[in-house]
This record gives C-alpha cells, structure tokens and sequence, in this order.
C-alpha cells in the first residue's frame, strides 16, 4: 500500500538538512512500528520518496513523502503512532492512502508547484517603497534572468515559472513552479528582486515557509498533493 | 520553542548547524528553577566524535536519573563557530537549553586520549570560565575530569578542580549530594573541595605538593590538605548486571561516527598485553549477564529505531557467552532488517560463519592484530597469537570468500630488532602466499588478494609493564618505518601489500602528554594559546608551534618520552592505585624481557592486584 504522508518543519528544525530529515524518519519509522515495506538485496532500505527537499533555513508547513507498506493503519492511528516519535518542531499532518501504486503517481513524479510565504525579519526593510517596486518587479510581462546551472549560465523568464503571487500584511506569497522539469526557489525570486534595486539581502535575513505543494490535474487546475489521497479507515 | 544561543545569520554560516542544536530525540530537557544542580557534560571533541561515546550516555542517563539533576551535553565547537564566538565574545553553551555553560554547577569533561587536551582548554576558555583551578570562584563551575587519561591526570592538574579516578557509575551520586549539601549550608567552595577529597577515587590536584629533584625527577609528592589522601583508588563497578545503563540512548540528527546501539557486554580484558593500558587499569575483567544484554539490546533498538547494532569490549571474542548473544542478535535483528557490527572478534569458524551472515563478504575485509612480526616481539608484549593462529585464521577467511585482510603492527616496541621489524614484511607476505596455495578456480574475489598493513608507532602509557621505557625518537621512527617499506617491497607479493603508515610527530606529542607531569601545565596553555587546537585532526595538527610552547616555557619534551626510567622513580601518576600493583608491573616488565608469556587471567590469576575488587573473573567459578 502507498501512503502520503503530509508534514511540518518548523523553529530550529529548518538547520536540520534534507539527507538528515531522511535519517530522522528512517529512524521514525522503525520506533513507530508501523508496517514500512523494505526494499530486498543485501542492505534492504526502507520504500520512501520524499516530494522535494527543502533548503536549509526554510520552514514548512506542507512537505511530502510517499512510503510503501505491508498493512495499512487507519489515517488518524498512524499520525498519532508517527506523532509520539517526532521531536518538537515536525508534526505529521496527514497520513493517506494513493490508490495508484506505479510510479508515475510519485509525489516527486508528479510535483509542479509550491506556495510560499516570505518575511523579512526586519520590518522595516520591505516598506511601502520596497512594496512599491516589488509590485513593479513582478508586473513586468517578461523577468529575464540568467541562472547558474552546473553546465554553465542559462537564460529563464522567471515569469513563467510564478503562477501566482500577492502582498498581505507586509509579506510576500508566492506560488512557484516546483518539481524535475521547472523549479524555481524562493529566494532566488527574492535575490534577483533586490538585485535589480542594487540591493542584496542573506538568506538570514528571511524568514521563508513552504505552505503547500500541488500537482497539476488535467484541466491545468493545481491540486494539493494531500487532496491525492483518501483517508485510511 | 526554545531560544537558540546562536543566530541564524551564524546558522546559516557554519558547517553543520546541527552539532549545535540539541533537540534530538531522546534528549532529556528540564526546566533549570526546577533543579538543585546543573552539570554539563562535555566531549572535548567535535559532536560526530563525542556523540560516539557511551561513556557520556551513561552519566547523563545516570544524573537525569536524579530529580534534583539536570545533565546536559556540550561539544567542542568546531573551528568555524571557534572564531566566530571568539570574535562576538558568545558563551560557550550546553546543547538541551541552550544556557550558558559559566551558570552550570560543574562542567565535567572526558578526557579520553592526550590529543585533545588543548580543546579542552578551548571549553574552558569559550565557557569564559578562569582557565586555572585556583583562580576560580564559587560563581564558577566546579570543572571536574574523568576517563582514560585520568590515570595521570597531571598535566592537566592546573586546569581542573577535581578528578574522577575510575568508572563513573560509582561516585557521581555522592559527589552531587555532597554538592547539594554544601550549597544548602553556605559552605564555601573550599570547603566544598575538601569535602569531595573524603569521596574514594575523588583526586583534587590542588591539595597536592610537588618537589622536584636537580635531575628532574620528582623528589615528593605529598597532600598539603588534611582531607587529601595519599593515595586515590580508583572505584570500579563490582556488579555490571545491575547498574546504570541508557534505555533510550541520545538519536543524533546527523551522522555520528558511532550511528548505531552500543552494547557494551563486558569491561576490562583477561590478556594483558604489555602495552595495553585499557587491559590493564579497566581490570578486573567483568562481564554483564547474557540476559541483561539481551534485554538491553531489544530496549535500546526499540527507543532509538536505529538500524545496526554493535558489540563494544577491548575483546568480544573473550566474552563467555559471545555464541549465544551474537545467535540471538541474529534471530532478532534479521527479521528487523537490523545490522550487526562485529568488532574485535577473533577470526575462527565461529565469527566468520556469523560474518558472513552480516555482512557482504565480496565488500568486506578481515582483521588481524598479530601488533608484532615475530613470535619472539609477541612474546615480549605478551601478545598470545601465534604464527599458526593468524595464517590458519586467515586460510578459513579466504575459503569463506574473503581475500581482503587487514593487519595491525606497531613499530618501536621495547627489544625490537631489525628481524622483528623485517617479520612484519615477511608475515604480510606470507599470508598473501597462503592465498595463492588454493587452486586459482576457488580462489575468491577474481583470484586476487588484498593484505593492507598498517603500522603505528608504540607510545608507551603509565600503569603497564612498559611505563619505565623510552620512546623512539622521531628519526628511529622513521628509519624503520622506510627499512620495512624496504623490505615489504623486497617480498615475493609486494603488489599485493599495501602498507600504511602513521604520523610520527603525534605520536611523540601523545608520548609526552602521556607520561608528563605538572610542569607542563604551562606549555599546554601556551600552544592553545598560540592557536594549538584539534591536535588529533592532522589538517589542524602544528607539531612546530607545541615545540616552541616547550622552548618558551623552557621545558625539554625529551625529558618525558625519550628518557628510560629507573624502577624506583616517583613516577607523576604513582598517587593512584589503579588496582595492579607496581610489583606486578615490574614482574611483568622483567618477564618481558626475557620474552615469557604470562596466562590470561582466566587460565591463571597472575596476582595483579585487582582482586581486591571483589568482582568478575577473578571470582569466576569459585561462589
């Protein structure tokens, strides 16, 4: 059975490195006791695949993994089972069942977008002016941007990969392209935003959320990931 | 959320922010206003290093244990944070709340080999804590050290109030009841001291006089306290069956070098290797119950989810239910996809069958300590392996389907000759030649073997037969290390032999620190404060800054590691009993060297000392 499993991250817990929180639920998992199937050969390895890692010093309220199991357990129960195992600052939010076990139903597989929030920490660096031509910034009808890649420097519209994006209560919500083909990171948006000011901001001055990751369903319509699955009775 | 005692800007700098964080599963947090006493317990190394020592989980299980106490661990910050708390004057920190490390009541450190003792200075000084003993207060923590090196604690004996002579499960409780007490009556630090001084195995360095004689050696060493005793016994636990042990081990976050259950199924080693201090000052050798152990294991797996398990011991193999506790550990652990980890396991029918239920044997390699290449070398170090022991181990390794082994000499033992060191490239050899003997179609791993030899260099340690010997200098180091090259080169297989070597300036630095006494106190302080720090990191390792700490301080390193003792020296560390006694040391050194090998303790009690323990295998078989 394939079971999507929705967490947090949240306070300290954004130092802890994505190969680190893969780690930490291996470990999870086995304390919990709940069914994880594993992989066969000589070093088996539990049957998890996480959605996307996160970077280093953003918090989340909305990340995924996939697992594979021999029996399921209700929806509710195995939160709770996986909820008495996790330290302060992750919270299991969902535990539900993906019908379609093939591969392509992967949470990586098909992961197109991420809504994030952004603040900066001191208030006052985004006033109204910076409001002002941060409206400006995303209103252009084309964002040229050179991105570093390994193989060199590539040209992107950074417009293409914002679907969506707004201004409330002085932070700034963004819904970006996420997943193997197109991914666009937060900050990246910020940088090149400031950059064009003649201005530069550390990553340590931002306080950036992941809320939620979508895929995409036929009608071209953004689906929660967590909407994929049904509850586990 | 908790508050970190770091920012994120830093955070975000350092390599691996999570050293810092605490917060790991398992960890035990209290509420400070809720607590008598706050210890904080520290590792002077890196958190990869300190998280791998059982040790420490023991003590901080043992003192959370206590309602009244709050132990808390701390690490040595790696050099990145170094500058940076340095440059914006940050407190050293304990991990589980973060507090400042100078507002705890006792900052008790490890010491678990001589290589680290600048960074223990570092914990001091970026505690902001008075780096000498005698310059302390009440308003500071009482620093107090433990572990291996204790057993001469006196190059240290400027920088610590107390130390612990011994195993910690022993002494702790009545050290921090004495504390509590102290405290409740508005006694003062000193008369807290003297107090602790009353506790066996409590040794405080600065109730304690030395004179020196116009040679150097020492002319007294006497307590100038009346609650100071003339000697301090070292405190064993009798029982290890019923005692402390973690039930729910710290879960790192990051990968530690010990990334696994430690189970520790006995302590202290019936062989007695000459040059082996463990062997000698962990006596008597003392085993835990096969269901103790078992128990343990199943506990411990369950709280941590951690997927391997190791055995720890100075010789599993010696363990009287080695059989049924690896048998059980199998059954339970290969229906949990869980690995075992087999280390220090005598290469016989028995461990390699288990071996190759373990692990992949393609992928693996098979280790032999033969530490000498002669039988008459292993003779002298009391080493009890034979010639015939290491080739027919090796032989069942390479029809198991092993053709990977590793072996472990060491250069510079006392007596050695050119033929000794010579017997090293021709036992390689002659291992690599007994492969070849089997037909080429059984032969495993593509008909080709692998025999890595690696040879360190022999630093002689206090409480064992061969505390009174001179190190090597640096040049016969040397010169043996490139004449068995030579000879290795010389062997019929040289192409299968790789040989490696260790770094000759660390060792000399160890044989110093090993067998120095209190005057170097200030050329410990000096190299730190010249920038001397992760001195067992090669990368960081300035073996010309610590020679012109010696030269500033006009103390002649020579004098320490290269000098021979006379029997009847004072040595520094002769102040502790450490169960064997120096007429057993001396009968050993004299059997040494006549190259007489003395039975293992199971086979014959060769009257050490430890008897007086009243515990394991000198009271095997007889209630």
């Amino acid at each position: 059975m394939k079971v999507r499993i929705k967490f947090s991250k949240k306070g300290i817990m954004k130092f802890i490195g994505h190969l680190d929180m893969m780690r930490y639920f291996q470990k999870a998992f086995r304390r919990s006791g709940i069914d994880i199937s594993y992989s066969q050969g000589f070093s088996p390895h539990q049957l998890i695949s996480f959605a996307a890692p996160l970077g280093v010093g953003l918090t989340s309220r909305g990340e995924y993994m996939d697992i594979m199991m021999g029996t399921g357990t209700n929806s509710r129960k195995m939160a709770e089972l996986l909820n008495a195992q996790m330290v302060e600052g992750v919270e299991i939010l969902s535990c539900r069942q993906i019908e379609d076990e093939t591969k392509h139903s992967n949470a990586m597989a098909i992961l197109a977008a991420a809504d994030y929030e952004v603040f900066f920490k001191d208030p006052d660096f985004f006033d109204r002016d910076m409001e002002m031509s941060f409206r400006a910034f995303m209103g252009q009808s084309h964002i040229p941007t050179v991105r570093k890649t390994k193989k060199g420097q590539r040209e992107i519209d950074l417009k293409n990969l914002i679907y969506k994006w707004d201004i409330k209560d002085g932070h700034i919500f963004m819904r970006l392209a996420t997943g193997s083909v197109d991914n666009l990171k937060p900050e990246f948006v910020i940088e090149t935003f400031l950059q064009s000011l003649g201005k530069n901001a550390e990553l340590s001055a931002l306080d950036i959320c992941r809320l939620e990751m979508y895929a995409k369903a036929e009608d071209g319509s953004f689906i929660s990931l967590e909407d994929l699955g049904k509850d586990i009775p | 959320m908790k508050k970190l005692a770091l920012s994120d800007d830093i955070l975000l700098k350092v390599e691996k922010p999570a050293r810092y964080l605490g917060n790991e599963f398992n960890a035990v947090c209290k509420d400070h206003g809720q607590v008598d006493i706050k210890f904080a317990m520290a590792f002077p190394d890196v958190y990869e290093i300190g998280m791998s020592y059982l040790g420490i989980q023991i003590i901080y299980d043992m003192l959370n244990a206590r309602e009244d106490t709050c132990c808390e661990r701390v690490y040595s910050p790696w050099t990145d944070l170094d500058r940076i708390m340095r440059e914006k004057n940050i407190p050293l920190f304990a991990l589980e709340s973060q507090a400042p490390i100078k507002d705890f009541d006792f900052l008790g450190i490890t010491i678990q080999y001589e290589m680290c003792y600048t960074n223990i200075l570092q914990l001091i000084d970026l505690a902001q804590i008075p780096m000498l003993a005698k310059d302390r207060t009440w308003e500071h923590p009482i620093v107090i050290g433990g572990g291996p090196c204790t057993y001469n604690p006196e190059p240290l004996a400027d920088f610590f109030d107390i130390f612990y002579i011994g195993e910690g499960e022993t002494v702790y409780n009545d050290l921090m009841d004495v504390y509590k007490q102290c405290r409740r009556e508005g006694r003062s630090r000193m008369e807290f001291l003297e107090q602790a001084a009353r506790i066996p195995g409590l040794y405080i360095p600065m109730f304690y006089d030395v004179t020196y004689k116009e040679d150097g050696t020492i002319a007294s060493f006497a307590p100038n306290n009346p609650n100071a005793a003339l000697s301090i016994k070292k405190q064993v636990v009798t029982d290890l069956s019923h005692t402390y042990y973690p039930e729910k081990p710290v879960v790192p976050f990051i990968k530690v070098t010990q990334d696994r259950v430690v189970l520790e199924i006995q302590r202290g080693c019936i062989r007695g290797c000459r040059f082996c201090q463990a062997g000698m000052v962990y006596r008597p050798n003392r085993e835990r119950d096969l269901e103790f152990l078992k128990a343990y294991a199943v506990k411990m797996l369950e709280s941590t989810g951690h997927e391997e398990i190791t055995l720890s011991s100075l010789s599993s193999s010696d363990y009287s239910h080695i059989e049924e506790l690896v048998t059980f550990l199998l059954d339970e652990c290969q229906s949990k996809k869980i690995n075992i980890s087999l280390p220090s396991l005598r290469i016989d029918a028995f461990s390699l069958d288990v071996m190759s239920k373990v692990q992949d044997v393609k992928k693996s390699s098979l280790t032999f300590a033969p530490e000498a290449g002669t039988q008459r070398m292993r003779d002298v170090i009391n080493k009890g392996l034979t010639q015939e022991d290491i080739l027919g181990g090796a032989m069942d390794a390479f029809k198991g389907g092993w053709n990977r082994v590793k072996l472990y000499f060491m250069l510079g033992l006392p007596g050695e000759t050119w033929e000794d060191i010579e017997g090293i490239a021709a036992l390689s050899n002659d291992i690599a030649a007994l492969y070849y003997t089997i037909p080429k179609s059984e032969r495993p791993g593509g008909g080709r073997v692998d025999i890595v030899t690696s040879t360190s260099f022999f630093v002689p340690k206090p409480f064992t037969p061969f505390q009174w010997v001179a190190q090597n200098t640096n040049e016969q180091f040397l010169e043996k290390q490139r004449f068995l090259n030579g000879k290795i080169k010389d062997q019929l297989n040289h192409k299968s032999i790789k040989y490696n070597w260790h770094d000759v300036e660390l060792t000399q630095l160890e044989g110093i620190l090993a067998r120095g006494d209190r005057r170097l106190g200030p050329v410990l302080l000096d190299a730190y404060r010249m920038g001397c720090l992760y001195d067992s990191w090669s990368e960081n390792f300035r073996y010309d800054l610590w020679m012109k700490a010696f030269e500033r301080n006009h103390v002649d390193p020579d004098f320490y590691n290269l000098r021979e003792r006379d029997l009847d020296e004072i040595l520094p560390w002769d102040f502790i009993d450490a169960g064997v006694s120096k007429a057993f040391l001396k009968r050993e050194w004299e059997q040494a060297q006549k190259g007489v090998v003395t039975p293992n303790c199971r086979a014959k009690c060769s009257g050490c000392g430890s008897k007086i323990y009243q515990g394991g295998v000198c009271f095997e078989g007889k209630n």
